[in-house]
């Protein structure tokens, strides 16, 4: 690739001239005790290769058999997408050669998908307001996931030009459902919201459904993204290219755009789109293709005769169904009646990926809408500066719902209350605690109170004439001056009931 | 062999040694000992083994007579040796499989079958020859060398489970293990003058087995004898649940029928399809001596036709090489066995095809490459999915047959033991010694072959063949032939075999 | 009736990852061109109305629980390993991205 930035057409005007489709296939890590064929534990961030066994190491001899768990997991991912559970089906391999995957063939599905012919309704903003679009869903099976290389010797652990790769196959095996939507068309230039909407539906889906930790950042969700576009109005669609390592949710909508305007400049160059897998570069922002193959790859998908076929009768199907939680979509809906809440309301949550920390919020025993304030305003902020997922910052929704109560007593007040939130988010602990060590308690002691306030009527008289006048809404300059006095640590309320007292408002 | 007791001991039965060893007229080292030291006096001329145990057979020996002073129970086989085909893993032990690939390669685990093995305290003396993955019907494939056959030491001892049976017929070992893809358990007995039995598929643990084609391959016992081999047939068959297509139901019973020496009333098919051009008039002729002889003892003998049978060896030929093809994907220089070309300049890719180049024997390269091809989009449903189809009509041939007989029987393998080398460079002669034995691979149904006659001084083997579960059936006729047939012939038939 | 090339030959060899030596080449198309004359009869039987056949028995759902069982230590893991570093599998340098 030249050092210089691909030609992009900016996007407003590609998407004058090209009709987007869009397709996502979203690999999810089940969050099982142990892997998908084998009693190996399926635990983030052991030491190499310690979870490990002849069967997910691919040892001559070993043999594979189904984990019950991720069986009744898919099923539940498939009924919760709506689609139709296969009374028949099989794994089968698919061979291809790589060195973290140990048996050079991943056992898969192919042509017999356990679930497949779902839907899944997402909203996104519009110019004419929020509106709901239906991806149709073509198919979810389960596979194994691979290994994990390093690659030592190159830069910053790259592919090119590193020496050797070391492999822990800690991660090979762990039950992978892979979901894939049928072509999106239509879209127009909403498709990189849709993008971002519908991984962040699914996402609040199967976290819903308990299945998985849905933790893009450590891989447990992944998307690849394909992207195609073609001249508005024409018959057929274009190449697509497959974006893969695209890890959080911005990600996913930057990578849409970065791809519709990539290919736009090719097309408008007189080029073609090239069909090819591409790999997202998260710090410049862009794709690159990965290494062109010399001859297209054939997998060689034959059914996997080490597992029997797979047949859940229809009642197992039922019991299945009669186990789904509410799903977020009807949990919304509700919502918005009991918290009395706007549509446009319920967009924000859903943009910031809020519903469920507020729904846990509210459970441990905040209000609703003291609740969303703190996501939305304090913790929204912090998550957009460190570049995370709001679900992914060390705060848990009951120690929001503490700091709430905290407010609601009149230990903390608003300022306070943010001071204790970011000492929760850098570690220092419990809210209670944070209170304590940094003495954010606001200043209850009436006596040291009462003199902060006729410290400031004393200060500025000209100001207390005006209140005494009944001009209340001068009160707010003395408030300040005693908060100041304070260092912020009074009950801005309470100051202003005792300069009241003091000045005679008229009743 | 100058000690009298020790010869004596070496060609003693299983059932014999461990009545012996249980009674204490031999200690089980005694009889370890007796067996490994006969193999080191002779396999420099068989080559059954490719690693013999010495030092573990003893210690598993001396176990059992620990366990026996110590006043515990023993198992049915307590003491007994065996030779272990080396495509099962062997924990610290090497394994190899017949490949260079695998050279020096000591297993972290035990196969299931290894496990059920020690847990009935036989002895283990070590691990026998076979093809390539047991790829192959001579032992010719082994990249250790060929094994030589008994009988006639310039010719095979069948395979891919040559070293096994090898092993039975030299008085290496009274049982050993062998596996059975399309014939290497029964092709093996039938050239060597020994038993050998295909379990029904999913009746013996796959786990830690080596995989040639995983949708055939069958762990099985070898003997010199029937009642041996049912013994043995019982101490590793039995649902597993680390191997999903284990049978999870009660394996039948194997040793009653053996003992039971009664055919009456039983109906045996005689497949039409297996005779003729191609087949050696000695086989045949042996073949049609002791199908008299079902005949005298009370069976109701009529022939059947299977037509698709025709079908099953180019089906297998493409089933196979495409299983294998995937299967041998995982020996691949990265994790464990050989690495060549690994100096720096190479990539992973490049080092597994130099290593997969240099590790596979001509035979392995030819099944991958066929079924790397069988497999590929354009040639799939053409080669792949037509060789499923035929599969389905060789299950129904056999129900159809099933449904007028309760065993169907033939020649083992079409000819006698050929010599070394005969049909070392052109496969499709080679193919056709697994002829009448794949049939029973592609539908799962239980076979045996056991020693009928010599032709021209080599042994003659009948195959037995069951439905899937019934393998109970083939022991009950094999042991009734077996017996009217040593009767006759007043000794059994490997006593003609030559001493070594 | 099939043929088989020795280039076709030299592209399975790639796609199976097995350096093969022209002497080997020369070789294996011949002898894989008589095989697949001999194995094409499969498609002298009847198609449509016979399913195919992938597991010799009728066998269906054998799972096992969702358990945590002991696996191998990192050592007992490593034991076979041509070469490992720092707990890990030593590997020549990766080419290719994943497919």
């Amino acid at each position: 690739m030249s050092p210089s930035t691909p030609d992009l057409v900016p996007y407003d005007e590609a998407l004058s001239r090209y009709e987007p489709v869009l397709g996502l296939e979203v690999h999810v890590e089940l969050s099982t005790a142990s892997k998908m064929f084998c009693g190996c534990p399926t635990g983030f961030g052991a030491e190499p290769n310690t979870q490990v066994c002849p069967v997910c190491l691919g040892l001559p001899g070993a043999l594979p058999v189904m984990n019950a768990e991720a069986l009744d997991a898919v099923i539940r991912i498939g009924l919760a997408l709506g689609c139709d559970i296969a009374p028949w089906c099989r794994f089968a391999r698919k061979n291809y050669f790589y060195p973290d995957m140990p048996k050079n063939f991943q056992i898969s599905q192919y042509d017999e998908p356990i679930a497949y012919g779902g839907s899944l309704d997402v909203m996104i903003d519009t110019d004419d307001g929020p509106q709901t679009f239906t991806v149709g869903i073509e198919r979810a099976h389960m596979e194994e996931d691979t290994g994990k290389s390093l690659h030592v010797g190159g830069a910053t652990g790259r592919i090119h030009g590193a020496q050797h790769s070391l492999v822990d196959y800690n991660r090979a095996g762990i039950p992978l459902i892979e979901i894939v939507t049928k072509p999106v068309p239509g879209l127009g230039k909403y498709v990189p919201e849709l993008a971002r909407a519908y991984v962040g539906e699914l996402r609040d889906i199967l976290r819903s459904l308990d299945v998985s930790d849905v933790r893009m950042e450590q891989g447990s969700l992944r998307c690849d993204v394909n992207v195609s576009i073609a001249p508005v109005g024409a018959a057929e669609w274009g190449k697509r290219t497959e974006t893969k390592n695209v890890n959080s949710l911005r990600s996913v909508e930057r990578a849409v755009r970065y791809e519709i305007g990539r290919q736009a400049a090719v097309l408008d160059a007189g080029g073609t789109v090239k069909q090819e897998t591409r790999h997202w570069q998260e710090g410049s922002g862009t794709t690159a293709p990965g290494r062109s193959k010399e001859e297209a790859e054939d997998y060689r998908y034959f059914p996997e005769p080490d597992l029997v076929p797979i047949a859940p009768t229809p009642e197992r199907v039922e019991e299945l169904r009669g186990t789904l939680p509410e799903l977020p979509r009807a949990l919304r809906v509700r919502l918005l009646g009991e918290w009395q809440l706007s549509p446009l309301d319920m967009q924000a949550l859903i943009n910031a990926g809020a519903v469920d920390l507020v729904v846990a919020t509210v459970a441990a025993g905040a209000p609703p809408a003291d609740a969303r304030k703190w996501w939305l305003g304090e913790l929204a902020r912090a998550a957009n500066e460190t570049g995370t997922e709001l679900s992914a910052l060390p705060v848990t929704p009951a120690q929001v719902a503490r700091v709430v109560e905290l407010v609601a007593d009149g230990a903390l007040n608003d300022k306070l209350a943010r001071q204790v939130l970011e000492g929760v988010l850098a570690g220092e602990g419990e809210p209670d605690e944070i209170v304590a060590a940094r003495g954010l308690a606001v200043v209850s002691d009436e006596g040291a109170l009462g003199k902060a306030v006729d410290a400031a009527i004393a200060g500025n008289p000209d100001v207390a004439g005006k209140i005494r006048d009944g001009k209340i809404a001068a009160a707010g300059a003395l408030v300040g001056a005693v908060m100041k006095a304070t260092r912020g640590q009074a009950d801005a309320a309470r100051v202003r009931d005792l300069l009241l007292e003091r000045l005679g408002p008229p009743e | 062999m100058t000690d009298s007791s020790t010869g004596d001991l070496v060609r003693r039965t299983a059932v014999d040694l461990a009545a012996m060893i249980t009674k204490g007229e031999a200690t089980a080292v005694e009889v370890a000992q007796a067996h490994l030291d006969r193999i080191d006096a002779v396999d420099g001329r068989i080559h059954a083994f490719l690693h013999v145990d010495h030092q573990g057979a003893l210690a598993a020996a001396a176990a059992v007579d620990a366990k026996r002073s110590a006043g515990e129970s023993l198992g049915t086989l307590a003491g007994v040796p065996l030779a272990l085909k080396d495509v099962f893993t062997t924990a610290g032990i090497p394994t190899t499989a017949g490949s260079k690939i695998l050279e020096g390669w000591r297993p972290p685990y035990d196969a299931a079958l290894v496990e059920r093995l020690r847990a009935a305290d036989i002895v283990i003396l070590g691990k026998t020859n076979c093809d390539e993955f047991a790829m192959g019907s001579s032992t010719e494939n082994s990249a250790y060398g060929p094994t030589h056959n008994p009988w006639d030491e310039t010719r095979i001892p069948g395979g891919s489970g040559g070293g096994s049976s090898a092993a039975l017929a030299a008085h290496f070992a009274p049982l050993a293990i062998g596996t059975d893809t399309g014939g290497s358990i029964r092709q093996p007995a039938a050239v060597t003058g020994t038993v050998g039995v295909k379990p029904t598929y999913g009746g013996v643990s796959r786990y830690g087995l080596i995989a040639c084609a995983s949708s055939l391959d069958q762990g099985g016992p070898c003997a010199r004898n029937v009642l041996d081999a049912a013994l043995l047939h019982e101490v590793i068959a039995g649902h597993d649940p680390r191997d999903a297509t284990s049978i999870d139901q009660a394996v039948p019973a194997v040793v009653e029928a053996a003992r039971r020496r009664e055919i009456g009333g039983m109906r045996i098919g005689v497949v039409r399809e297996f005779a003729g051009e191609g087949y050696e008039p000695g086989v045949l002729a042996s073949v049609r001596a002791a199908i008299d002889v079902l005949t005298e003892l009370g069976a109701d003998v009529v022939e059947v036709s299977c037509p698709s049978f025709t079908y099953a060896l180019p089906a297998y030929y493409l089933i196979l090489p495409s299983e294998v093809s995937s299967n041998l994907a995982r020996f691949d220089a990265m994790r464990f066995g050989l690495r060549v070309g690994d100096d720096g300049t190479h990539s992973a890719e490049e080092v597994m095809a130099m290593t997969r180049g240099a590790g596979f024997g001509p035979e392995v390269k030819r099944r991958i490459i066929l079924g790397t091809y069988a497999l590929s989009s354009g040639y799939f449903d053409a080669y792949y999915g037509q060789a499923q189809k035929v599969r389905t009509l060789i299950a129904r041939d056999f129900a159809a047959a099933f449904d007028q007989v309760d065993v169907l029987v033939s020649p083992t393998t079409p000819t006698t033991a050929f010599p070394l080398g005969e049909r070392a460079d052109d496969p499709l002669a080679m193919y056709l010694a697994d002829l009448c034995t794949i049939p029973a691979n592609l539908a799962g149904n239980a076979a045996m072959s056991l020693p009928v006659g010599l032709s021209d001084g080599l042994p003659v083997g009948l195959q037995v063949m069951a439905p899937v579960l019934a393998d109970d059936r083939i022991y009950r006729v094999a042991g009734a032939l077996e017996q009217a047939l040593d009767d006759r012939r007043g000794h059994a038939l490997l006593e003609k075999a030559p001493t070594l | 009736m099939p043929s088989i090339t020795r280039d076709e030959v030299a592209n399975l060899a790639r796609l199976a990852r097995i350096a093969l030596t022209d002497e080997e080449l020369d070789h294996l198309a011949p002898q894989l061109e008589v095989i697949l004359e001999a194995v094409a009869r499969v498609g002298e039987v009847a198609a449509e109305d016979i399913p195919p056949t992938s597991h010799a028995l009728p066998i269906t759902n054998v799972v096992r629980p969702d358990e945590v069982r002991a696996g191998l230590s990192q050592q007992a893991a490593l034991s076979g390993a041509p070469e490992a570093e720092d707990g890990r599998f030593r590997v020549p340098r990766i080419l290719e991205e994943e497919a």
